[in-house]
């Protein structure tokens, strides 16, 4: 019997926890909320399906009304991933050493 | 157009990709390359969804349109908002992943077709199941966000909102979503699914309301899980690989750092998420105290003095520093000491602040090197050997009653022993005790000198008396 592709998903899924549970724990304190800004950027990764979404539209009209959703969310994500990764470069750079600083 | 298994590599790499840009946040030397691994993950994954729908017409203009409107957005938001707005931005933030959660699901649920899932009407089970935890996590992610922001940004009371029955009807709810999941699953009723998301909306608002405003880390923390699980969700439904890696990587961060939080405040989750910490502040013992003991209080120059005839010093910011916006004042002063000879460092307790690592980016901001600036544990010991401890917007975090008095709501909390240090000097506007509602013993101490003013001012006042 074939093993359900979903078992393998959930493998993927299962482990990634794993990987995210030693990565995090490994995560400097004092870089906790680049953290959280960078995690919200990529979790708008959703934007995947939303783009699949939009372009499901037929070519007589690109606006059904679940592209209008995928649309939506194109933009939604789209504000996140910009502003989460530009948000966390920004906090990044303010992170300097002392010799840095006394030029 | 490229083949399913291709695009699937390349999702695998993306996911990759994303692993690595945590991985780098665990230095500050490596973070930046970490977030560049993050922006081509995302890149490759875009432009692969792009190449396996492989559908060129006309919507596509739109969708580069629409990516580009929120692109500027989100850039705009980026550059303009002050550091000390960050967990209202963190908040925001993850209210919109909450939502388009809800909105992908929903067009998924709309054309399953467009997503290989069945017909509608006919979607496959398993993928219902998938897309509708995805909308109910989703949209309980937004609507809890919204209202975490509003408490954020003083839109909202940040005293927490309690009724009876509250948790009752909570777990009602609850059970309704997956009662109702599970006639969704029968049935493939439209109405089914809009109710799912619906009640999920209401239960966001009940989870965060009677939550209170020092407990603002716990909840962006928790906040930031779901939103990884909707994406989870989300990311079973569509089999994308990308997705579900990054769905688990941004849950089990987010679940890490409530842990971290709780931990650092010494109360279960359970009880963070039940809420209603703070709201009774009228403990009985705390007023009559306030009367009988002496309180030292000085001035700008007399904290100018003591901190000139030192020769080490620890700073110990909260959240006070930042509704002030002292940190760069603060940092003024700090170099003042310098020049003069005097060790300067920072102690940060983890629930300083209103998020996560809070203090750490003000501080950053305003220019303290990094390595001045200490955790809890790595720093405790020092206050013994310190002359001064300045205390600048913090409070709870530095309570004693918290190792001596089992019967305090805060006893076994982590606290910076600052009461260690030769002399303390505590900018504070009032006496008045700080968020877990009971009084501050380090007020009454022979070696505590309190500074009543904002912090902000007062720090501006020692400097000039510094010269």
């Amino acid at each position: 019997m074939e093993i359900d592709p979903f078992i393998f998903r959930l493998s993927i899924f299962i482990l990634s926890i794993f990987i995210g549970y030693y990565v995090v724990w490994s995560v400097t304190p004092s870089l906790h909320t680049p953290l959280m800004s960078v995690t919200n950027a990529i979790s708008s990764v959703i934007i995947v399906g939303a783009i699949i979404a939009a372009l499901a539209g037929s070519s007589e009209s690109a606006f059904d009304i679940s592209s209008i959703f995928g649309f939506l969310a194109i933009v939604l994500a789209a504000i996140n991933i910009f502003g989460g990764f530009l948000v966390t470069q920004r906090m990044l750079q303010m992170y300097k050493k002392k010799k840095d600083k006394k030029k | 157009m490229i083949s399913a298994n291709l695009s699937a590599v390349f999702y695998l790499i993306s996911g990759i990709l994303f692993i690595l840009a945590l991985r780098g946040l665990s230095s500050p030397d490596t973070s930046r390359q970490g977030n560049y691994f993050g922006i081509a993950g995302m890149i490759i994954a875009i432009i692969v969804t792009f190449l396996s729908v492989g559908n060129f017409s006309t919507s596509l203009i739109y969708v580069v349109i629409f990516l580009l409107i929120g692109g500027a957005i989100g850039a705009f938001i980026a550059f303009r908002i002050p550091m000390t707005a960050m967990p209202e931005l963190v908040a925001g933030f993850h209210s919109l992943v909450g939502l388009a959660a809800v909105f992908v699901a929903v067009a998924a649920f709309l054309n399953p077709e467009a997503f290989n899932l069945g017909v509608v009407g006919g979607i496959k089970l398993a993928s219902l199941i998938e897309m509708s935890i995805g909308a109910a996590v989703g949209a309980i992610t937004f609507s809890g966000s919204i209202i975490a922001f509003l408490k954020l940004r003083g839109i909202m009371s940040g005293s927490p909102i309690t009724f009876g029955g509250q948790h009752i009807l909570n777990l009602i709810l609850g059970i309704g979503i997956f009662v109702l999941i599970y006639y969704l699953c029968n049935t493939q009723s439209a109405n089914i699914f809009w109710t799912v998301i619906i009640i999920s909306f209401i239960v966001g608002v009940l989870l965060i309301i009677p939550i209170g405003g020092a407990d603002m880390p716990v909840v962006i923390s928790m906040l930031n899980s779901y939103s990884g699980w909707a994406a989870a969700g989300i990311g079973f439904t569509l089999e994308n690989t990308a997705l579900i890696i990054t769905g688990a990587l941004v849950g089990s961060s987010g679940a890490i750092l409530s842990y971290i939080m709780c931990t650092a405040m010494n109360r279960s989750f359970v009880s963070v998420i039940l809420g209603g910490f703070g709201a009774d502040s009228s403990s009985d013992n705390t007023k009559e105290k306030e009367d009988q003991k002496p309180v030292k209080s000085g001035n700008a120059e007399d904290a100018a003095f003591l901190m000139k005839n030192a020769s080490s010093v620890i700073i110990v910011p909260g959240y006070g520093m930042a509704v002030a916006q002292a940190q760069h004042a603060l940092r003024e002063m700090v170099d003042k000491l310098k020049k003069n000879d005097i060790k300067v460092t920072y102690a940060i307790h983890p629930v300083a602040g209103r998020m996560p690592g809070h203090m750490n980016v003000l501080l950053a901001e305003a220019n303290v090197p990094y390595d001045e600036v200490f955790e809890l544990e790595d720093i405790n010991n020092d206050f013994a050997n310190s002359d001064v401890a300045f205390v600048i917007g913090a409070n709870d975090v530095t309570n004693p009653v918290a190792k001596t008095d089992p019967k305090s709501p805060i006893f076994g909390m982590p606290v910076l022993d600052v009461e260690k240090c030769k002399s303390v000097l505590f900018v504070k506007r009032s006496l008045s005790p700080g968020y877990a509602g009971i009084d501050n013993e380090l007020f009454y101490k022979d070696n505590t000198l309190m500074l009543f003013a904002d912090a902000k001012k007062m720090t501006e006042d020692i400097v000039k008396n510094l010269d």
